[in-house]
């Protein structure tokens, strides 16, 4: 088992180089993944379409964007994320992310806002839209067979006939089925509310120290991957708990954290990537740590297991 | 100075113009391909890339189609990408205003625009009826009058987002209801290039007010004369310069080593195009009912067309044929003349190239269109994936530049700049 390591930006800069210089950082030192804030309104680009950006420029790191469920279409959200998995080869994921702030659902101007828990019941919806969509292709679709004519086995794309209190999809998706089957999905969690009834791959915890980590990781599923997000000295103070100090202080703590709470791995809100990748990620390293994967995926890279397709399970029986 | 002319190369799109059963064709949706692509326009000093939008796959008889390419990727997600590969080439999309809102596309485009250094663009369409509704939240909602309505409202609301700088909006119209702060500070361009594609009044009178370009579907020579004349003379009523508004009609073409050459190309691309079954679906198309039963070999059916254009056979695809009845006596008529069967009658009615001959003779075909005011440039639609620019690139832009009628070398660095269009 070796430690997992990701960084969480927040920038809002609209400058590529800025953005390619930081992401191909992150790349070279083996992170495994990059995760890109974003809320509507904010300051700064759409985070899908930047991690599209970045990911012909990189080879191995992740490429995790937030993206909201509240007022958008889960249809788009599904085949964009689809998209940035061909895009990537395999190296896509999704943080998902509710909005409850009226100046937001301004914003959209579709409905007013909604109270916190009908948006956890909506992005629990849309999660399930937007995976029913990744697998609405089996992966052996396309069979080009000139004999009849046919590019497509019709037999193996699906209808999802999705039906719920927010919104109706029917599908199948238009974007065939991606890499990875099934893109990561991730989610800041900070209570049952979401890592009992999101169904995501990963969660991002918030613990005040190792043993809090550790009655987290109890509390969550087993076949879940839990990272612990640590605020690192400069970023602005938020939920997570900051850490201020060296880079064998800081690899110090994620040593004894990751030792006595069973935590998968961390995520690290940073300004700059380089507070991670110049000094912390040579000292995990040398203690043995941490090993970046050689894995091309990102399910592959986090062991998560390979995504069974649902339609072509219930075909067979 | 001759006119300049305007390059665009179409990804190949899920129609029957695309041949997959090529051995040389490649995938429709790995990366490589759409960068193969990219990199081949900007090779040839393209002015932009163009790529179609899917909202659900095609259905005919209720069943998803399957004799064509199937499948394609989100637009934005894929054009983002190819600005990390190009440096120069325009990055157009078709986004449909029916089933996207203002301030998230209006800020996926900007976004673009100012990660590829200004070289986004926008084709605006918007689709009615419930067949795509049923994968988004409102379903059917828009009513086919209202459809101008939406896309220039729509595009009047993403005007007013560029123009926040970021900043403070508030925006009311019939189908808007917006404000706050749009957090994308002014884009390299200013506003994305607009392009439009409809052809009715409608849409030419939306074209002039709103437009930079339009997607066009004339290119016959006289007729694109024609519609070139009357869009052009409409800009002056909007207070616009004539050479303010593109047009650009979306071609094919064939090359070979002698013009008898490239019409046998033609006619074994045109084989590959229209399949036995393809053929059949063709004419179910005008017939509008099921023809299953009938021999593509054979000679076309002696019943009527279905008259029920609420409940057509084809589903995700624009209405092609306004008068059932007469296209399908015109259509038997030249088929019992010249002897035709179905899928020989198919193969000469639809989608018939429109530039074939020897790279000197469409060059000088292409550059006559543009001189005489048929249209400012093309928009190229290849039959394969992704090598299908390749010959025009080679053998085709060289001449257009000893013309002196294509550039040589990118002078601007944005899309709006290569296209000889003004600031926003």
């Amino acid at each position: 088992m070796t430690l997992h390591l990701a960084v969480a930006l927040a920038g809002d800069s609209f400058a590529a180089d800025h953005w390619i210089d930081q992401v191909g950082q992150a790349d070279e030192a083996g992170l495994d993944f990059v995760t890109f804030d974003d809320t509507f309104g904010r300051h700064g680009p759409d985070a899908v379409l930047l991690a599209s950006r970045l990911a012909p420029l990189t080879r191995h790191v992740g490429l995790v964007p937030v993206a909201t469920t509240t007022h958008t279409e889960p249809f788009h959200l599904s085949t964009a994320l689809a998209t940035l998995d061909h895009v990537s080869r395999g190296r896509a994921g999704w943080q998902v992310r509710v909005s409850h702030d009226p100046a937001e659902a301004a914003l959209l101007g579709r409905r007013g806002p909604l109270e916190i828990g009908e948006t956890l019941a909506e992005a629990s919806d849309a999660v399930e839209v937007v995976r029913r969509l990744w697998d609405s292709w089996e992966d052996d679709a396309i069979i080009k067979d000139v004999a009849t004519g046919r590019f497509i086995d019709r037999e193996k794309l699906h209808y999802i006939d999705f039906a719920g209190a927010y919104f109706s999809v029917k599908g199948p998706s238009i974007v065939p089925r991606p890499p990875q089957g099934q893109p990561v999905v991730a989610a800041l969690a900070h209570g049952p509310d979401i890592w009992e009834r999101l169904d995501a791959d990963v969660f991002f915890v918030t613990p005040a120290d190792a043993d809090h980590a550790a009655k987290l990781v109890r509390r969550i599923a087993p076949e879940k991957k839990v990272f612990a997000d640590l605020t690192v000295g400069g970023h602005a103070p938020g939920d997570a708990a900051t850490f201020n100090g060296t880079a064998t202080q800081l690899a110090d703590l994620i040593q004894n954290w990751w030792a006595v709470s069973g935590i998968d791995g961390f995520r690290l809100r940073v300004t700059d990537v380089a507070q991670v990748t110049d000094e912390l990620v040579p000292e995990l390293r040398r203690r043995g740590l941490f090993q970046p994967s050689a894995k091309t995926t990102l399910r592959e890279r986090l062991s998560l297991p390979v995504a069974v397709n649902r339609y072509q399970e219930a075909t067979r029986a | 100075m001759p006119k300049q002319i305007i390059l665009a190369a179409h990804f190949p799109g899920v129609n029957n113009t695309t041949v997959w059963s090529d051995p040389r064709a490649g995938s429709q949706i790995d990366f490589d391909s759409f960068e193969y692509l990219a990199r081949t326009a900007e090779r040839g000093k393209f002015d932009f890339f163009f790529l179609a939008e899917g909202l659900r796959l095609r259905e005919q008889r209720g069943l998803i189609h399957d004799l064509d390419v199937v499948g394609r990727p989100d637009t934005l997600t894929v054009l983002s990408a190819l600005a990390a590969v190009t440096t120069h080439l325009g990055l157009a999309g078709t986004l449909n205003a029916t089933y996207h809102e203002p301030y998230e596309l209006a800020r996926q485009l900007a976004t673009l625009d100012h990660l590829s250094g200004g070289r986004a663009a926008w084709n605006v369409v918007t689709s009615p009826g419930a067949f795509f509704g049923e994968n988004f939240r409102r379903g059917g909602f828009l009513d086919h009058a209202d459809r101008y309505v939406r896309a220039g409202e729509f595009i009047e609301t993403a005007r007013a987002l560029w123009d926040s700088d970021g900043g403070e909006f508030a925006i009311r119209n019939s189908q808007f209801d917006i404000k706050g702060r749009f957090g994308v500070p002014r884009s390299p361009q200013g506003h994305p290039v607009i392009l439009q594609a409809g052809d009715s009044d409608g849409g030419r009178e939306l074209a002039a007010r709103h437009s930079d370009a339009i997607f066009s579907r004339h290119h016959q020579l006289e007729d694109a004369r024609l519609f070139y004349r009357d869009v052009k003379d409409r800009l002056a009523g909007y207070g616009r310069t004539e050479d303010s508004l593109k047009i650009i009609p979306g071609v094919s073409y064939v090359l070979g080593d002698s013009d008898a050459d490239a019409q046998e190309k033609a006619h074994h691309i045109r084989r590959q195009q229209v399949s036995p079954q393809t053929a059949i679906l063709l004419l179910e198309q005008l017939w509008n009912t099921d023809l299953s039963g009938y021999d593509a070999e054979g000679p076309l059916p002696d019943i009527d067309p279905v008259l029920d254009e609420d409940d057509t056979i084809i589903k995700g695809r624009a209405g092609m044929y306004p008068d059932r009845l007469k296209t399908a006596r015109e259509w038997r008529a030249r088929a019992e003349a010249k002897n035709l069967s179905i899928r020989d009658l198919i193969i000469e009615v639809t989608g018939r190239q429109n530039f074939i001959g020897t790279p000197a003779r469409v060059a000088e075909q292409l550059n006559e269109y543009v001189q005489t005011d048929a249209c400012d440039g093309f928009i190229l639609v290849s039959h394969l994936t992704p090598a299908g620019l390749d010959d025009f690139v080679d053998q085709v832009v060289p001449l257009l530049q000893e013309r002196g009628v294509f550039r040589t070398e990118y002078s601007e660095t944005t899309l709006r700049g290569n296209l000889g269009l003004g600031p926003a």
